[in-house]
């Protein structure tokens, strides 16, 4: 919150004059060249690197109301970035455009497999990858956790999620209800432990 | 044709577990998909999912894969707007929400609360996906090179999927 300059002229970047068929097209080339998963990584490339449509804050705050709703990263991200960039329209029209090659590729790869899913070499194939897969999404989220899992209450909180859904059985809606709720209740306002220095400002500021 | 309600049904109500990423509404995907509506194999959904990792774009578009499986192109169609729409609307309402909720404590606890339980919830997917898909030691391997190779370098993942995907028609007949 210093370079008060800077940071007022970036405050309000959704100003940027982004035309429709632009926006669906930028978001319609992430979704065809977002290859590995991490197609958040890319949308932050594009859309605060190279467009500068946004600072890294906005970015932040975007990805971390994707994070909290259900829905994926990547087509929730699209969806704010296209709504503050051109409202309901820029929204519709960032999430047609990330998600139409997903769609074609995954539509043809059902033809493909209806065709083949009898025959052997698809079906080595698709193991290998599944493996590989496994490799990734374990690495994904074994990243997420070293950044964002901080203290006991994090770990039991996540090994209790992992016990409801492996162990006990209880499916997701029981396990966020009962964890989740517990977790939040647990990082109620005034105990949380160390409050961002920006709400800390707000709070202080409050006071006055 | 006979299929579409129940499609449309299975992915929406999938779509609204999708806390933090697609990996934690598996479990439920798989009880769904293949035991109650047997519209896949065990093997087939690990297989379709799989694919879904070599796909640019969102990798949960695997759900139009299922439903071409199972209803031809409407039916893939019909999967993608009951996964994305319903909950696209819902971020679509809380983005515009959020800025009046900046001063309200609990949106903080909650982000907290929830981002910590998604991990968790993403984790026991992936234990879920990886008792079907994890089959004799080379998967095992293959699983762990990868883990390794994408915690230790920014290699773009899609080498290590493809390249699985090669080792495993050779070695996994």
């Amino acid at each position: 919150m210093g370079e008060t300059a800077a940071g007022a002229a970036k405050a309000a970047p959704a100003k940027v004059k982004v035309s429709l068929l632009e926006l669906f097209l930028v978001f319609l080339k992430i979704g065809a060249i977002s290859f590995g998963g991490g197609v958040v990584a890319y949308l932050r490339n594009t859309l605060v690197r190279e467009k500068k449509w946004f600072d890294d804050d906005e970015f932040l705050e975007m990805t971390s109301i994707s994070n909290t709703l259900p829905g994926l990263n990547a087509t929730n991200i699209a969806i704010l970035a296209g709504d503050r960039l051109v409202g309901t329209m820029g929204a519709s029209l960032a999430l047609l455009g990330i998600c139409l090659p997903a769609f074609i590729f995954m539509t043809a790869a059902g033809v493909a497999y209806s065709d083949a899913h009898a025959r052997p070499y698809a079906t080595a194939g698709l193991r290998g990858v599944a493996a590989a897969a496994v490799g990734l999404l374990a690495s994904t989220w074994f990243q997420i956790g070293k950044k964002s899992l901080k203290g006991v209450y994090d770990a039991l909180f996540v090994l209790a999620a992992v016990m409801g859904i492996n162990y006990f059985k209880l499916g997701v809606p029981v396990v966020l209800l009962v964890v989740g709720g517990v977790a939040i209740i647990t990082y109620r306002p005034h105990v949380k432990p160390e409050p961002p220095a920006e709400e800390e400002d707000q709070w202080i500021r409050s006071l006055h | 044709m006979d299929q579409i309600p129940a499609l449309i049904r299975v992915f929406s109500y999938l779509s609204l577990l999708t806390i933090g990423g697609g990996m934690a509404a598996f479990p439920e995907m798989k009880v769904l998909v293949v035991h109650s509506h047997h519209w896949l194999t065990e093997e087939q959904l690990i297989h379709v999912y799989s694919t879904g990792q070599m796909s640019p774009g969102p990798n949960m578009m695997m759900v139009a894969e299922i439903g071409q499986i199972v209803s031809g192109p409407f039916g893939a169609l019909v999967c993608a707007l009951a996964f994305f729409v319903p909950t696209g609307i819902l971020t679509f309402g809380v983005g515009r929400l959020w800025r009046r909720l900046q001063g309200w404590p609990w949106r903080d606890s909650i982000q907290k609360g929830l981002g910590t339980v998604a991990i968790g919830l993403a984790i026991g997917g992936l234990i879920t996906f990886g008792k079907s898909a994890i089959t004799g030691w080379i998967p095992v391997l293959l699983a762990l090179v990868t883990f390794v190779a994408l915690n230790r370098s920014k290699v773009n993942p899609i080498w290590f999927i493809l390249g699985s995907g090669v080792i495993g028609v050779f070695a996994l007949r």
